[in-house]
């Protein structure tokens, strides 16, 4: 099957490397870290500042992008089966996108803003329904994440491995004696 | 085995509710001989249901049907509770304490406190001792009866270190529902973690795979699952017929009934009252005092999340296997009455953990961004924690009220549920607070969170039990004081909360309730 594709872009200041749109849909393609994003509802613009945004509310230097990627996966199946969340998460985006500078006002798509830009945009809509929205998809798709989650600690099931009692449930060595 | 009743059949005894108070006083009263028909909203689920994964078992055994909370509770979620048959022993965490003495008689040993519905219970420690020890027999305590204490985990060493260093005297792993070795047919605990999103070996007394299988063996116990018991009917006497309720199949029955038990938890079961209401009844069933649904409690709660100096993986073992019992006491001089125990408590997995602290704590650097990320989150593995669990004040404001025009799916009015902290239940709180992190800063800790209560688990109060029929809906039996044959047998009978864990309170009291019963029964006095 081929689609045509219309436009391509190449980000700067993320480890994502690439972007192929064709029609509604977008893939997002990384070859550094050998993955790829492909939504169906949400714009390659939208997908890709979300996937800033995701890294800048919980940021951890040692995870890729891939994971929060797949925070990104989870809001395009969501805004699939929902019009108001497609409607939520693009309005958003185009929100993320003003720059205010004084009494003047101008547009910057959110992925291209610098980092410190981006940052200040986030705290100007700290707490909105579509910041809150996008801080809870994250919170649940990062650290429920059990891959990402075992990086930070938290062992996940433990039953099918006999629980703890052999394995280290009282092995605290740091306490002084 | 299992015995089924005809739904026109007047003599058995119908129980609303499996959980703590109803799945005992079923099994009580089935292992005496009485006939039961036990009512259950939820579903029935094995131990092969039960996962390791937070989410997935909140989202099967919680309460979840339409509820408001007002004043300090969560809008969408004010309780924490199992819609599921075994009721909450599903996901409790296994603290089994007994009541102090003076905290059965509130109003004497605290005085008149301003705003505070203060009330002695109708019956003492004495009496209760002989049923404490039957249940702590019936649910393997540890600590009770010859049986071990559990070990203790990485987070209860971290405690006991700061309660050592303190001079608290009595810290142990508390007296614990999980079998430290086998007993009862259930294996010994693997320190699995996960007891709040049920124990996935059954090594945890939970009414599910205990009180259940052994009143079904009877023969003369019938649970019905998925059944949403919706108005208690009555007759010209004044006393109850039966129970009207939704079946599985979402048809409409009515079984008849001798006697109705009402164990739904302390909003389920004000409700049903409420709901019942009838020209005899006009302000709903047994509610001449007025104190249906009021004087809703749920225990002065709040956690400490502390950050250690090395690595603590707290999820590992019997989550709340720990506790420090000396700030117990009723002391005024701390300026407040009552007392608190803490207990250990780990933060339910790295998820929700990071979701609470930046909501929950006003010590937490944000809620989101680089210092979050790097204080909180990346701490994880450091982190220590307990729960601060203390005796609140009965308020006639705080409790649960019939939503004017919002429907569930059944068509019953919503609840309304009000919970606003006494100025005693923060007073306690905020010595809690400063003990609580007292403990981890004698370990080593820098950097402690203050997390505010979570949705409420313990629920306690709705329906008191009171000497006078003015002062509360039932008698020290749970009989209500209005309709003889209509029993009150789960929390919403305490009178006043105590500090400890209400679980083994409601399985003693449901054991006495059960010989009552029996006795009354025979003797044809209802």
């Amino acid at each position: 099957m081929t689609k045509k594709v219309s436009r391509r872009t190449f980000i700067q200041g993320s480890a994502t490397a690439g972007v192929v749109v064709a029609g509604s849909s977008s893939v997002i393609l990384n070859t550094k870290e050998s993955w790829a994003l492909s939504t169906e509802t949400l714009s390659a613009d939208t997908a890709q500042s979300l996937l800033v945004m995701a890294r800048h509310l919980y940021p951890h230097d040692f995870l890729g992008d891939q994971y929060y990627a797949e925070i990104v996966s989870g809001l395009d199946e969501q805004a699939k089966n929902d019009s108001a969340i497609a409607e939520k998460l693009e309005n958003g985006v185009k929100d993320l996108s003003k720059v205010i500078e004084g009494d003047r006002t101008y547009h910057l798509a959110f992925k291209d803003q610098s980092s410190g830009l981006q940052l200040e945009n986030l705290n100007r809509i700290d707490g909105d329904d579509f910041f809150e929205t996008v801080r809870g998809a994250t919170l649940n798709g990062l650290y429920g994440n059990p891959r990402v989650a075992a990086m930070f600690g938290f062992e996940g099931s433990s039953v099918e491995h006999g629980g703890y009692i052999n394995r280290g449930f009282d092995d605290i060595g740091w306490l002084p004696k | 085995m299992a015995k089924t009743f005809d739904k026109n059949d007047d003599s058995v005894v119908v129980i609303v509710g499996s959980g703590a108070g109803g799945g005992t006083l079923g099994n009580e009263l089935a292992q005496k001989g009485v006939n039961v028909v036990c009512l259950e909203a939820g579903k029935r689920f094995t131990l092969d249901d039960i996962e390791n994964d937070w989410n997935t078992m909140f989202g099967r055994l919680s309460w979840l049907d339409a509820r408001k909370g007002t004043g300090d509770l969560l809008a969408g979620l004010p309780l924490w509770v199992c819609k599921t048959v075994g009721g909450t022993t599903v996901h409790w965490a296994g603290a089994s304490l007994r009541f102090k003495e003076h905290e059965f008689k509130a109003k004497s040993a605290y005085g008149n406190i301003a705003d505070a519905n203060l009330l002695d219970w109708p019956l003492d420690l004495h009496e209760m001792e002989r049923f404490y020890s039957m249940a702590e027999d019936k649910m393997g305590t540890t600590g009770t009866h010859g049986i071990p204490r559990l070990p203790g985990n990485n987070n209860f060493q971290v405690m006991e270190y700061g309660a050592n260093a303190l001079g608290y005297k009595e810290c142990h792993t508390g007296n614990m529902s999980i079998n430290s070795e086998p007993r009862d047919g259930r294996p010994g605990c693997h320190q699995i973690g996960f007891c709040m999103a049920g124990c996935a070996i059954g090594a945890k007394w939970s009414i599910l795979y205990t009180e259940i299988p052994k009143a079904e063996a009877t023969g003369h116990f019938e649970l019905r699952p998925e059944s949403m018991v919706l108005k208690i009917n009555h007759g010209k006497d004044g006393k109850a017929t039966g129970v009207v309720y939704v079946d599985a199949d979402g048809n409409t029955q009515e079984q008849k009934a001798r006697v109705v038990a009402i164990a739904g938890n302390a909003v389920e079961t004000p409700r049903l009252l409420l709901n019942s209401e009838s020209s005899m009844f006009p302000d709903g069933m047994a509610n001449s005092s007025g104190q249906v649904g009021k004087n809703f409690m749920r225990h002065t709660t709040a956690t400490v999340y502390a950050t250690m100096p090395g690595a603590v993986y707290w999820d590992r073992g019997t989550q709340m296997a720990g506790i420090i019992m000396d700030e117990v006491h009723n002391n005024p001089n701390r300026g407040f009455v009552g007392g608190y125990y803490m207990q250990t408590l780990p933060g339910f997995g790295l998820a929700w953990y990071s979701g609470n602290v930046g909501g929950m704590s006003k010590d937490s650097p944000g809620k989101w961004g680089r210092n979050y990320t790097r204080e909180v989150v990346e701490n994880y593995r450091n982190m220590a924690g307990m729960w601060l669990v203390g005796e609140d004040m009965p308020q006639e404001k705080n409790g649960v009220t019939l939503h004017e025009s919002e429907k569930d799916q059944h068509g019953l009015a919503v609840p309304i549920v009000n919970f606003e902290d006494h100025a005693n239940d923060v007073a306690m709180r905020n010595h809690a607070f400063i003990a609580g992190s007292n403990v981890y800063q004698a370990g080593g800790s820098k950097k402690q969170y203050q997390l505010g209560p979570f949705p409420s688990t313990h629920n306690m109060g709705t329906c008191r039990m009171s000497k006078n029929a003015r002062d509360g809906v039932c008698n020290s039996t749970g009989a209500t004081h209005d309709v003889p044959n209509v029993f009150i047998s789960d929390g919403s009978q305490f009178t006043t909360g105590a500090a400890c864990n209400p679980t083994l309170t409601i399985v003693s009291l449901a054991i006495r309730q059960a010989e009552n019963m029996a006795n009354m029964l025979s003797q044809n006095t209802i």
